[in-house]
């Protein structure tokens, strides 16, 4: 690579669990709200306003500091169609791109391997968290998965440095692809030396970061702090992943909502202020998505599984502000008690894939879906 | 006892159940080979997992509902500890095959009823399973069988049935599929009840009389108004359904074949054997405890030594039984279940109905990882009775040299059989710290930590991820 320009970077942050839109981004001005939310409405005078008709959850605080500085972009009644409520099935669609059959590719995995068809870096796309995501699966694309960097590699459970490096020069002689005996075997090396390698370069990360942002002592903010120290080290990835949760509040939600978004805000905003500090936010941004939102009306304490919801860009590079239609919350409107989904997912993921990481979305989302402006 | 019986019998014990333990491999070398297959076929004689203990330790691995990420827990367990390892083994079989998973059923309870009905009919007769499939409800909601009706044919299920459950593309045609759709309307599950917060009420199988479509059909060349029962019949009356279990046997049991979808236009790897196999289902009403009777029995098993990949179930459960302590359901236990998601094989929840795609496919970097970490954090751990097991044998036979001690562990991890490079490696390794020295309690102690990472090494080894 010559070219002088940063290659673009996304981190995709998924609120696992499904995440209540309405009381996240709230249409405090709308009556209806009042009428549907007797027990977890959130009381006027604690909502964040962001215009005279919206305002965040009341510990969004650290978000609305972004999104007045034009670096946050809400994405109102975001879905896809016959949503099936499930969050199992749900979270597939997302990562799949297959609303109506079994997907067993995921986007990002589709993604990477259009980045790195060679598959010379095995660190295009790294996944932080301790599974492996459905939207970064593609037979043959490796992907880095790390639970925990500052113990990152093979053989972790070795404490003795001295010694596990002389296991790991063992294991690197023992997986030369050159002794394989079978074409299975040498796949099996070629994985394993890619493993080795992938971990040496991770596993430096920390060391090579220093920062004088503080980020909370949170599970999520440890992920992203991660993620911050593996961007900065410039090991060539462009895809990082990373979750948070569990959202699915049926009750209880005050309190559950307050503490996963005092978290959320509280580490995310730290990331990109550490990312700013350090001069390389300029080609990364955030996709913050849910597999759905939660039904229009409560139900005593909490809500339950719903259709429509609403996803979130960050960056220095998205144009901040509300995008698409507030979905209505009318009752003639809703559909088995549920605001309907106004804007398909797949136009932000086409978004995303074009304005900002310039591949050809088509073959990756199957088909064509209406773009926002969000890079343009 | 020869070497031979040893690794001959650990091959029967991976393949046919989850590893065994030295000590039960030398009972069993003592009681035979074949009388051993005939015990593993015996599961009756076998005694059951107690099933309330998983229940009174952890109330929320029993029936979890909508849970994410408790419901293998109890699976594992069983896994672990089943006395009937065969029975288990035959039930991640037919798992992999009925393959139905939480992403759509969204109830762990439905899907574990399938591997209750797996482990209760997964040995006798496949056409009893197969009409049991057709009436599970789990399965009929995966395949929109009710949205299968008189009036408005869904083929989900009629094609799946024949493509992926009991025949395999090229052995049908299109009208086939349709009139085979046709005779499985009205074949539902009750209607559901409204959920409540974390699960809901049990489905059930309902036969609707009134949606079921009872004009004429024809499939494969029978003629009639024709229901489920009827096409079930057919299908096992053709060889192509007999092929094609022993074409999945073969793959599970004995070999790596090719993946499902390419069986159509890629040859079995040992045709003679898939014939063998088919032809014992046929002639024995599909019965599958006298097909595998032959298949343990046979040269082509016996010679297929380490010619499969271990799928991640196999790695966590086998290493599991090799190094013992998880017979108690300690905390921990939701981990352990998550184990196998972590490596490719996400129990209860397969990608889609095809099931896993095994072989080389179960590897890539994160899963290869997950491999060598997890299984090497087991043998690490000196606390654990298999591995003193294995300290206390070596011991007793006086190896003292570095080479003797790599090829006891090897001996006693499989028998494993590394390459002669692998083999410089280890023996090389296991020089830097000199000879053995058992002779003091200090000795042993620090023997057996080199002996620990001896073990963390082979387990590292390539040829520990084949079966």
């Amino acid at each position: 690579m010559t070219s002088t320009k940063k290659d673009p970077v996304l981190v995709v942050f998924q609120l696992s669990g499904g995440n209540d839109y309405l009381n996240t981004v709230i249409p405090y001005a709308d009556p209806i709200y009042r009428d549907a939310r007797p027990a977890v409405g959130i009381p006027d005078d604690r909502i964040i306003k962001v215009d005279d008709k919206v305002g965040f959850h009341p510990e969004m605080g650290p978000l609305k500091k972004v999104y007045d500085r034009g670096d946050m972009a809400v994405i109102h009644g975001i879905g896809y169609p016959k949503s099936p409520r499930s969050h199992f099935r749900s979270m597939d669609i997302w990562h799949t791109c297959e609303p109506l059959a079994l997907g067993t590719e995921g986007w990002l995995g589709r993604a990477t391997r259009d980045m790195d068809p060679g598959k010379e870096n095995v660190l295009t796309a790294v996944s932080f968290g301790s599974s492996m995501f459905r939207a970064l699966t593609l037979t043959g694309t490796p992907v880095a998965v790390v639970d925990d960097l500052d113990n990152y590699g093979l053989l972790t459970g070795i404490s003795a440095e001295e010694q596990r490096s002389k296991i790991l020069d063992r294991f690197s002689r023992m997986y030369s692809p050159a002794i394989g005996s079978s074409a299975v075997m040498d796949y099996l090396g070629q994985t394993g030396l890619d493993t080795l390698k992938g971990a040496d370069i991770l596993n430096k990360a920390p060391g090579m970061y220093s920062s004088n942002v503080e980020y909370p002592d949170t599970s999520i903010a440890k992920k992203l702090k991660g993620i911050a120290q593996v961007h900065m080290a410039d090991f060539g990835s462009r895809i990082f992943y990373v979750d948070h949760g569990s959202f699915d509040s049926h009750s209880n939600q005050d309190g559950m909502a307050s503490k996963l978004w005092k978290d959320v805000s509280e580490g995310l905003d730290a990331f990109l202020d550490d990312l700013r500090e350090h001069d390389v936010s300029d080609n990364v941004a955030v996709l913050m998505f849910t597999e759905f939102g939660r039904r229009t009306a409560d139900n005593g304490s909490g809500t339950d599984h719903g259709a429509g919801g609403g996803a979130f860009m960050f960056g220095d590079a998205v144009n901040g502000g509300m995008y698409s239609e507030f979905p209505s919350m009318d009752p003639k409107d809703l559909e088995q008690g549920d605001v309907v989904p106004n804007y398909d997912f797949r136009g932000l993921y086409t978004t995303i894939l074009e304005d900002w990481m310039g591949l050809d979305a088509k073959p990756i989302v199957d088909g064509s879906f209406e773009k926002l402006s969000i890079f343009a | 006892m020869s070497d031979q019986d040893i690794g001959l019998m650990a091959h029967l014990m991976r393949r046919a159940g989850f590893g065994a333990t030295r000590d039960e491999l030398e009972s069993r070398v003592a009681k035979g080979y074949e009388a051993t297959v005939e015990e593993l076929l015996s599961t009756d004689d076998q005694e059951e997992l107690d099933r309330i203990e998983m229940m009174r330790y952890h109330p929320w691995t029993w029936r979890p509902g909508t849970l994410p990420g408790m419901g293998a827990a109890e699976w594992l367990h069983d896994l672990v500890n089943t006395k009937r390892p065969l029975e288990e083994k035959m039930t991640l079989f037919w798992h992999g095959i009925f393959a139905t998973g939480v992403s759509k059923v969204d109830h762990y309870d439905d899907v574990m009823d399938m591997i209750v009905k797996f482990r209760q009919k997964g040995m006798g007769d496949f056409r009893e399973l197969l009409l049991a499939m057709a009436q599970d409800p789990a399965l009929i909601y995966w395949l929109d069988n009710n949205d299968n009706h008189a009036d408005a044919v869904n083929e989900n299920f009629g094609r799946e049935l024949l493509e992926l459950f009991s025949m395999g593309v090229g052995n049908y045609t299109e009208d086939d599929v349709r009139d085979c759709s046709r005779s499985f309307t009205g074949w539902t599950i009750q209607p559901k009840l409204p959920r409540g917060p974390i699960g809901r009420h049990d489905w059930f199988f309902e036969y609707r009389e009134e949606d079921h479509d009872d004009t004429e059909k024809t499939f494969l060349n029978h003629s009639g108004n024709l229901n489920g029962e009827d096409i079930i019949r057919f299908i096992s009356e053709d060889p192509a359904c007999a092929r094609f279990i022993a074409r999945h046997l073969y793959n599970f049991f004995v070999a790596d074949e090719a993946q499902v979808p390419a069986w159509s236009v890629t040859p079995p790897r040992d045709p003679e054997a898939v014939d063998l196999l088919a032809n014992t289902l046929m002639n024995n009403g599909y019965d599958m405890r006298s097909t595998l009777r032959v298949l343990f029995n046979s040269d082509f098993f016996k010679n297929s030594r380490y010619e499969r990949l271990k799928n991640p179930t196999e790695v966590v459960v086998g290493t599991l039984r090799l190094v013992g302590g998880a017979e108690f359901p300690a905390p921990g236990i939701g981990d352990l279940s998550r184990q196998p998601t972590y490596m490719g094989q996400d129990l209860l929840n397969p990608p889609s109905v095809e099931g896993w795609h095994t072989g080389a496919e179960w590897i890539n970097s994160g899963s290869l990882m997950r491999r060598v970490n997890f299984t090497a954090e087991l043998v690490g751990d000196v606390s654990r009775p298999g591995i003193r097991n294995m300290v206390d044998r070596l011991i007793a036979q006086g190896d003292t040299s570095p080479e003797a001690v790599v090829n006891s562990c090897l001996d006693l991890m499989g028998p494993l059989e590394v390459n002669s490079e692998s083999h410089v490696e280890l023996v090389g390794f296991a020089t830097e710290g000199g000879d053995f020295n058992w002779g003091s309690e200090d000795g042993i102690e620090k023997c057996t930590v080199r002996v620990s990472e001896l073990l963390q090494l082979i387990v590292s080894l390539r040829e520990y991820q084949y079966a």
